[in-house]
């Protein structure tokens, strides 16, 4: 399987992206590490008429400490953000998590960046960072914002970026106090037949769900459940409420709830102890 | 568009369509054909090949993407008529039955080694769950690779 016909632009740094993107539009698509794009464009689901390729912007591949954040550009490689001393560190969550992605050959391609980017609802990082309470700095021609991670992605493969913005940084607030990742698959480089991040922070639990509805969601019900003070089991009971899970060849919506609700219990159980 | 590949230590000035992708580089360009493609869909990892000494598949890595980095293939690893430790462990341990993901086999086990060089045989399974066997001789392929490890010492 071979893309369709595009134009290739290399942007070997975040303001050669901006440019190239400024002049293409929504006509262009950013090829980071390419682990999620490239096969789209095998199939023919994506056909960007130019592609501008960003994977050597090492401007945008770091990991720094930042006042109370940990600060990683947007092309740092899955197994850089695993293996990173720092990361390991402070967010040992995200290390771990980056190291379920795929297989270690899309670890040396793909980028956090990237899949952040991509927004695929059954991806492991975009879950973690949610849980985490993540924000993504974007910038634009008209400057830099920063967004929310539970507020990026807006549908489906869908995300807030406008055609002529890069995502240039994830910011991860330090100060877990807990964690738990729970992500069931059949086969070892499957994306998640359904996973769950649940961090425990200033005596707050956030529970992401991954492939529980279009987008990464929030366990909310599971959350004010146990912010009035209901257990980890009474709280994982109800971690399906408000979801829209699908129903595909992997597993049936039926099946997909009750993985959120026993994933949940054990992300919870983790995040406690 | 012109690129310039730096494949098994030989630059490489070729001309190709930018969506080229790195395995069809390598074998309908170059003619290099140890890289084998099986599934053409990131999974089975029949396609592997190093880019600066890390392991990628080269069915989702656009050529364009890796001009003026150094691409290594299965043809690029013996040095003259001495094989490398990987492929010497393959056949010592009867690594492979078809053959067919060998290759990938060989080079993801050239990339675990350099990343880990004294993996655990759990090590080497999950250092290798990128790439398939259809044969299912993964029990020797794991000896092969330990047995590459151990020899390097």
């Amino acid at each position: 399987m071979i893309p369709a016909p595009f134009d290739y632009v290399r942007a070997d740094d975040a303001a050669a992206a901006l440019a190239a993107l400024g002049e293409h539009g929504d006509e262009a698509k950013l090829l980071a590490g390419g682990q999620s794009l490239l096969p789209l464009m095998k199939l023919r689901l994506a056909m960007p008429s130019v592609v501008v390729d960003v994977s050597h912007a090492t401007d945008l591949r770091y990991v720094r400490t930042d006042g109370d954040a940990l600060a990683i550009g947007a092309l740092t490689r899955h197994c850089d953000v695993a293996a990173d001393k720092t990361v390991r560190q402070e967010l040992p969550m995200l290390a771990h998590v980056a190291e379920l992605v795929g297989d270690p050959q899309v670890r040396h391609r793909g980028t956090i960046g990237g899949s952040v980017a991509h927004s695929d609802p059954s991806a492991d990082l975009p879950t973690a960072l949610v849980a985490l309470g993540a924000s993504y700095v974007v910038q634009g021609p008209s400057g830099e914002r920063v967004v929310p991670a539970d507020e990026f992605a807006t549908g489906f493969l869908e995300t807030v970026l406008e055609p002529d913005e890069l995502l240039t940084e994830v910011r991860v607030p330090l100060g877990v106090a807990g964690w738990g990742y729970e992500k069931f698959t059949r086969r070892a480089i499957d994306w998640a037949t359904v996973a769950v991040a649940a961090v425990r922070r200033d005596g707050e639990t956030r529970i992401a769900l991954a492939n529980m509805g279009p987008t990464v969601l929030r366990a909310a019900a599971a959350e004010r459940a146990l912010a009035t003070g209901a257990g980890t089991a009474d709280a994982a009971g109800s971690a399906d409420e408000e979801t829209e899970p699908g129903n595909d060849v992997t597993a049936s919506s039926d099946y997909r709830r009750h993985l959120a609700r026993v994933l949940t219990g054990r992300a919870l159980a983790a995040a406690s102890a | 568009m012109k690129l310039s590949l730096t494949v098994n230590g030989t630059q490489h000035d070729i001309d190709v369509e930018p969506r080229t992708l790195l395995v069809h580089a390598l074998r309908d360009t170059l003619d290099l054909t140890a890289t084998n493609i099986g599934c053409d869909t990131t999974s089975c990892g029949a396609c592997t090949v190093l880019v600066d000494g890390e392991s990628v598949k080269s069915c989702t890595v656009l050529a364009a993407s890796v001009a003026g980095q150094s691409v290594t293939t299965m043809e690029g690893l013996a040095q003259g008529d001495t094989w490398h430790a990987v492929q010497q462990g393959f056949r010592d341990c009867h690594g492979l039955q078809c053959g067919f993901c060998t290759p990938g086999m060989v080079m993801a086990a050239v990339s675990l080694l350099a990343e880990n060089p004294k993996p655990t045989a759990d090590d080497v399974r999950h250092g290798l769950e990128g790439n398939l066997c259809r044969c299912t001789g993964y029990h020797n392929i794991v000896a092969a690779v330990l047995s590459a490890a151990e020899a390097s010492k």
